[in-house]
């Protein structure tokens, strides 16, 4: 087992004496098993959200975006706020499968295909806000340039929204096939198990044919291996795209050249804050706390902790800088957010943002599941609030102070946003019945290095081979 | 005509790359392995030629670089080369930080999809393709060894035995 050696000062990856076969049979049982009673139920509200937000939708466009709380000088608020929000949330599935893939740390194996479809449900909900925020969504083809009848009047490639597009429907198609070609295996592997003909003919067709040949597997680690060098700038530059819709306006508040690094701190932030959500109540419900052990969420709410601290540093940059600036107008802005009349959105993101991360430098509380699970939220609605701020307040009072006013959401918008939630919700139960949640081929090539019982045999001597 | 081959499986995965080494060294041809995850070294073992992916993504990115290029000259500069918002839109360089985003996405979307794309092409990987693994066990903690058979059979099955094989099969391959 030499090929095999870790040092050892590395805590066990994987728990539980597993071999092989155990590791298939864990992966498989929430996918073989039936669902139950919780299950159903907790599906069937996030469906009723999801189609009260359906309804919401159809009632915006078919009467018109006036029904939102958006008004002449507040154009943008809970839309976008939400678009950014759920888009930064995608970030950290991404993080997790490509940036940890290029600094090979092997703990992002047990969670990285939640994460890839936590951004690519996540991304899916993002994307229906560029679109239905729109007055004629049902224009929105014209963003894309097509030779056509109106002697091809083509689009302006100085818009960051028409950017916007190109980002997110890259960033959502290129995840996707990062993922689905980790999924091969695993959905193989569920194939080969399959008992009844149905499951067999659908893991058949979802798998590929894959057979895990010597070559297919070389070809299979170079694609990863390449698509995380892909996929690492390009998350970067997604949410810079994103906030350079902000960054290159006029607007005192949003014309900051510290946005593009911040909001992707902040996406990491937040999006590792909801994986560390998702996957707390996930080890539990599928069974999978060998997998997913308490040493992988501390890793996690460690990057909450510095990701958290660079977003606080930005708040201090910003501050700083505009009162550095000498322009009254950013002053005004930054004395806007802080005792303006959003005052409270203001100082709920700060505690949030900034206070909430820091609490993770004591042991104790980072290696608290429920310490976890609830700050971690607390984060999600930090990064909620930041948007909120960025966007409304810079908008509600800028250079004329005859146009300054105040904003204030309806129903439609909270019902747009609920409806986006459980349809996340819906499509992530969905997925946690019927996928591989945890990339089992991968979590192989580590049980040896990584087992407890491997590691525990490697520290007594024993160099057997486990027959 | 059947030619015959050995299906040698182990169950775990240092065996087998011993017994690779072995196989190799007793000049048997190997024909395929299948094993449940990636084996590291294996390919090495084998003595497979390293993948030329990387090098075609390399390109692809090239080609989705000159793509937006050319797409954002012809559109913005060529064709309607209006004045929107006081940008200058007299030569491509001029207006050339606008177009960095779309240039950067194009590239990493023609590298990636085509890559991809690729890949399945080359591994033969495609929705309704049966599987070829020539026993399940290949994906859940089995690898799988198929060798040519020459000349005499008791005597090749009693070798890959010695290489800790938990089976050793021999197969009538059409």
């Amino acid at each position: 087992m030499s090929s095999h050696y870790e040092a050892p000062i590395r805590k066990p990856l994987v728990l539980g004496d597993k071999s092989y076969h155990d590791v298939t049979v864990d992966v498989a049982r929430p996918v073989e098993g039936r669902a139950n009673k919780q299950w159903w139920i907790v599906f069937s509200i996030a469906l009723v959200a999801f189609l009260w937000g359906v309804g919401c939708v159809a009632y915006t466009v078919s009467t018109g975006i006036g029904t939102w709380g958006s008004n002449k000088t507040v154009g943008w608020a809970w839309d976008i706020t939400n678009f950014v929000w759920w888009v930064g949330i995608g970030h950290a599935g991404t993080l997790i499968s490509a940036v940890l893939l290029l600094f090979r740390q092997k703990w992002r194996m047990a969670i990285n295909r939640s994460a890839e479809a936590m951004t690519i449900f996540s991304v899916c909900q993002a994307g229906m806000f560029p679109v239905f925020h729109m007055g004629r969504p049902w224009l929105a083809f014209w963003v894309l340039p097509m030779p056509n009848q109106f002697g091809s009047l083509w689009v302006n490639f100085n818009s960051p929204l028409l950017w916007d597009v190109f980002a997110i429907s890259t960033y959502l198609s290129v995840s996707l096939v990062f993922w689905w070609t980790g999924l091969l295996p695993d959905f193989a592997m569920l194939r080969d198990r399959a008992i009844s003909p149905f499951t067999k003919r659908v893991y058949s067709i979802l798998s590929f044919g894959w057979s895990g040949r010597a070559k297919d597997w070389q070809r299979f680690e170079e694609v990863s291996l390449v698509l995380a060098g892909l996929a690492t700038p390009l998350v970067l530059s997604v949410h810079t795209i994103v906030s350079f819709d902000f960054a290159t306006s006029v607007i005192p508040g949003w014309h900051t050249t510290i946005l593009p690094p911040y909001f992707v701190a902040g996406a990491i932030f937040s999006g590792f804050a909801m994986v560390n959500t998702l996957l707390i109540i996930m080890r539990k419900v599928s069974g999978l706390e060998d997998y997913i052990t308490i040493q992988h969420i501390e890793l996690m709410n460690i990057i909450v902790m510095i990701t958290g601290s660079i977003v606080g540093v930005a708040y201090i940059t910003e501050l700083v800088i505009a009162w550095y600036s000498g322009v009254e107008y950013e002053q005004y802005a930054f004395l806007n957010r802080a005792t303006g009349p959003y005052w409270w959105s203001y100082w709920l993101m700060m505690t949030c943002n900034v206070i909430s991360p820091q609490v993770m430098w004591f042991k104790k509380i980072r290696t608290s599941i429920m310490a976890s699970f609830i700050i971690s939220l607390v984060v999600n609605v930090g990064m909620w609030f930041e948007r909120f701020v960025i966007i409304v307040t810079s908008l509600h009072r800028d250079y004329l102070p005859s146009s300054w006013t105040m904003f204030s959401p309806t129903f439609v918008d909270a019902g747009f946003y609920i409806g986006t939630i459980g349809f996340f919700f819906v499509l992530f139960l969905l997925y946690a019945r019927s996928f591989p949640v945890i990339a089992q081929a991968e979590v192989k090539t580590i049980l040896k290095s990584s087992g407890d019982n491997f590691k525990r045999a490697r520290e007594n001597g024993n160099h057997s081979h486990n027959h | 005509m059947s030619t015959k081959v050995i299906h040698a499986l182990y169950n775990d995965d240092d065996v087998l790359m011993d017994a690779v080494k072995t196989t190799r060294a007793a000049h048997h041809h190997i024909e395929e392995v299948y094993t449940p995850f990636p084996v590291h070294g294996l390919d090495k073992a084998l003595g497979l030629a390293p993948t030329r992916l990387a090098i075609c993504a390399f390109i692809y990115g090239l080609c989705g670089l000159g793509f937006g290029t050319f797409m954002m000259d012809y559109i913005m500069i060529q064709d309607w080369p209006q004045d929107i918002g006081g940008k200058p839109s007299f030569s491509y360089i001029q207006n050339m930080p606008a177009f960095v985003p779309v240039m950067f996405e194009l590239t990493v979307f023609f590298a990636a999809h085509l890559m991809v794309i690729t890949f399945f092409l080359r591994s033969r990987l495609w929705p309704f393709k049966a599987a070829e693994n020539p026993d399940v066990r290949t994906t859940d903690d089995h690898f799988l060894m198929e060798v040519s058979l020459h000349g005499n059979e008791e005597e090749a099955v009693e070798f890959f035995k010695s290489t800790g094989a938990v089976e050793v099969k021999v197969i009538d391959k059409h």
